[in-house]
């Protein structure tokens, strides 16, 4: 935090510094889990309210836990299946935590967990005109991503690779595609992101920021994992601000070849 | 040296039973209608020094290494044929994990899981094998300790909703797990769900993991041939309630583990709240004439014998702990 504050991120007119956003489940513990999120430097978490609060909200610990790391939250509608499911959690979840923002999750498949983009777009309108600030987690289709917004959507957070996959960007050309239709948006990859090196290819290509979780949170030191996160992605924004040169097909020497010495 | 020791859970009965071997005079106090009531009951009761090292610190395997002998030498009621650690095909990766994280183990192919779980031959491609691990029934090892407690002159167990009078002993110890809540601030409580399963088409001699990124999943052979099928993880401090949720992800594995538990009687549905503190950790906490023994996490019956020993010492040595008084 604080090296880029004249690039900072706004989402939904709130200004943020860190790029990062990270999850907070699968930790080993709550304690490790804090340290994780003040070396990854975000400024964000998102939280699961079906696993965490329970019937009765009686995840109460957890969630002062949560609130004591100073940070914003971002609940989330993680394994909602329907647009009923997802609303009615994305309600819940606005009076546990006391904040309009939702990252909306509505899962089509249980084996890639990939997003069921019919009920994303219908629940997305219907958040949006409750007076939500929803972060819908999508796929890079295009389509999908203009229905998105024209349901009120001012984020988008096109997935990498499949949740928990950390495959990385899969589909490099799409997310090019993506960025370069909407590039007054803000784009966050979120999800499938394993090592660093994929954040920081994200962030080269102009995307906003980086939502990730399992590559921190089961890497084998999470802690030292967040910190090298946060490197990335901060290395990827000032080298996407830089302007990478472009790849070409030849050698292109260095250091010039014309006039040294024969040898 | 009269010694107050409130709660008989695992954490209770396992002080109450180091103290009186050293001589110390015990009461021991429990509200519930008998012994291990509380979230013990519902224990897995693998005791699996090297396996809990996937997701736990150093000291949880090596203060695991004294339970692991106090159950096989001390008490022996552990049966030790060692545990097993599988995933299917596509969760490779979590096997590699896991296998970075751990050690003491074996690894296995399918044939080599097929020789020492015969009903699993053919179901899994790869596995670790920890061989020296051991597991227990939890209840029956509960009893086990009441019974010996109650042979020796020197302790009682009192079954009474009263509270305890402190007055009159050296020193009272705490064990009353989440209960002990009011007096630890910073103690939260984790919700864990498990079921018994019993069938006789299958046959299982030893703790099996199954790793999933989901809903990892363990089975616990118990005597009577059933299986116990734990446990969720849930940061909820709501006892009691089995959700629905809890009963497919837990049944869903036991099936995936093998098809025959789809055929199983489901003979118990059991939930509560394990103690933990924010490192998950356990703590020995001095306070006056007053220790409290908390927040052994899923680590009970792994734990409480190491923790009870030095519990012990700070009562009969004045031995002191400031690693596990924080």
């Amino acid at each position: 935090m604080g090296q880029t504050n004249d690039d900072p991120l706004t989402f939904y007119g709130e200004r943020l510094d860190s790029r990062l956003l990270v999850g907070t489940s699968m930790y080993d513990s709550p304690a490790i889990l804090a340290d994780s999120v003040r070396a990854s430097g975000a400024e964000v978490v998102t939280v699961s309210l079906r696993r965490e609060a329970g019937g009765a909200q009686a995840g109460q610990s957890f969630w002062s836990l949560i609130k004591n790391l100073g940070v914003r939250v971002l609940p989330n509608t993680a394994g909602c299946r329907t647009v009923k499911e997802a609303v009615t959690t994305a309600e819940m979840a606005r009076e546990v935590f006391e904040t309009p923002w939702i990252k909306l999750e509505v899962i089509g498949e249980d084996d890639t967990l990939q997003p069921d983009v019919f009920g994303l777009v219908e629940a997305a309108r219907i958040l949006n005109r409750e007076g939500f600030r929803v972060f819908p987690y999508t796929t890079e289709d295009l389509v999908v991503a203009e229905k998105l917004l024209g349901a009120g959507c001012e984020v988008l957070m096109p997935w990498g690779a499949p949740i928990g996959s950390g495959r990385g960007l899969n589909n490099p050309y799409g997310l090019r595609s993506l960025r370069a239709h909407f590039p007054g948006v803000p784009l966050v990859v979120d999800a499938g992101i394993g090592a660093p090196s994929h954040a920081a290819a994200a962030m080269e290509m102009g995307y906003d920021a980086i939502l990730l979780n399992t590559a921190i949170a089961k890497a084998g030191d999470a802690v030292a994992m967040a910190h090298a996160f946060k490197l990335a992605v901060t290395a990827g924004r000032e080298a996407f601000l830089a302007g990478p040169m472009e790849a070409r097909d030849m050698a292109s020497p260095s250091t010039p070849v014309f006039g040294r010495a024969f040898t | 040296m009269r010694v107050c020791v409130v709660g008989a859970g695992i954490v209770g009965l396992t002080a109450a039973f180091e103290l009186a071997r050293r001589g110390a005079t015990v009461d021991l106090f429990e509200r519930r209608a008998g012994p291990g009531e509380g979230c013990s009951f519902y224990a897995g009761g693998m005791i699996a020094p090297w396996c809990e090292r996937e997701s736990a610190e150093p000291i949880v395997t090596e203060l695991g290494l004294e339970g692991l002998d106090f159950w096989t030498r001390t008490l022996p009621v552990a049966e030790r044929h060692g545990s097993l650690v599988v995933a299917p095909p596509r969760d490779r990766p979590d096997v590699v994990r896991f296998s970075r994280r751990t050690s003491h183990f074996e690894e296995c192919d399918q044939r080599r899981i097929g020789e020492i779980e015969p009903d699993l031959a053919d179901r899994f491609p790869y596995g670790l094998f920890f061989a020296q691990e051991a597991h227990i029934e939890p209840r029956a090892a509960m009893a086990e300790i009441a019974r010996a407690l109650g042979s020796l002159p020197n302790a009682t167990l009192h079954v009474s909703t009263e509270a305890p009078a402190a007055d009159g002993y050296d020193w009272t110890l705490d064990c009353r797990g989440f209960s002990a809540r009011e007096a630890l601030p910073d103690l939260r409580g984790v919700k864990g769900e498990m079921l018994v399963l019993a069938t006789d088409e299958l046959k299982i001699s030893r703790p099996v993991r199954m790793l999933h990124p989901r809903h990892p999943v363990y089975v616990v052979p118990r005597p009577d041939g059933s299986y116990m099928i734990g446990a969720t993880m849930v940061e909820n401090e709501e006892p009691g309630r089995v959700t629905a949720r809890a009963l497919m992800e837990l049944t869903g594995a036991a099936y995936t583990l093998h098809p025959a538990f789809g055929e199983a009687e489901i003979v118990e549905t059991g939930a509560d709240v394990r103690p933990a503190f924010p490192d998950n950790l356990p703590r020995i906490r001095v306070r006056d004439r007053r220790i409290h023994i908390n927040g052994l996490y899923r680590h009970g019956f792994l734990l409480s014998p190491a923790l009870a020993r030095r519990a012990a010492d700070i009562v009969t040595k004045d031995a002191r702990f400031p690693e596990f008084d924080r």
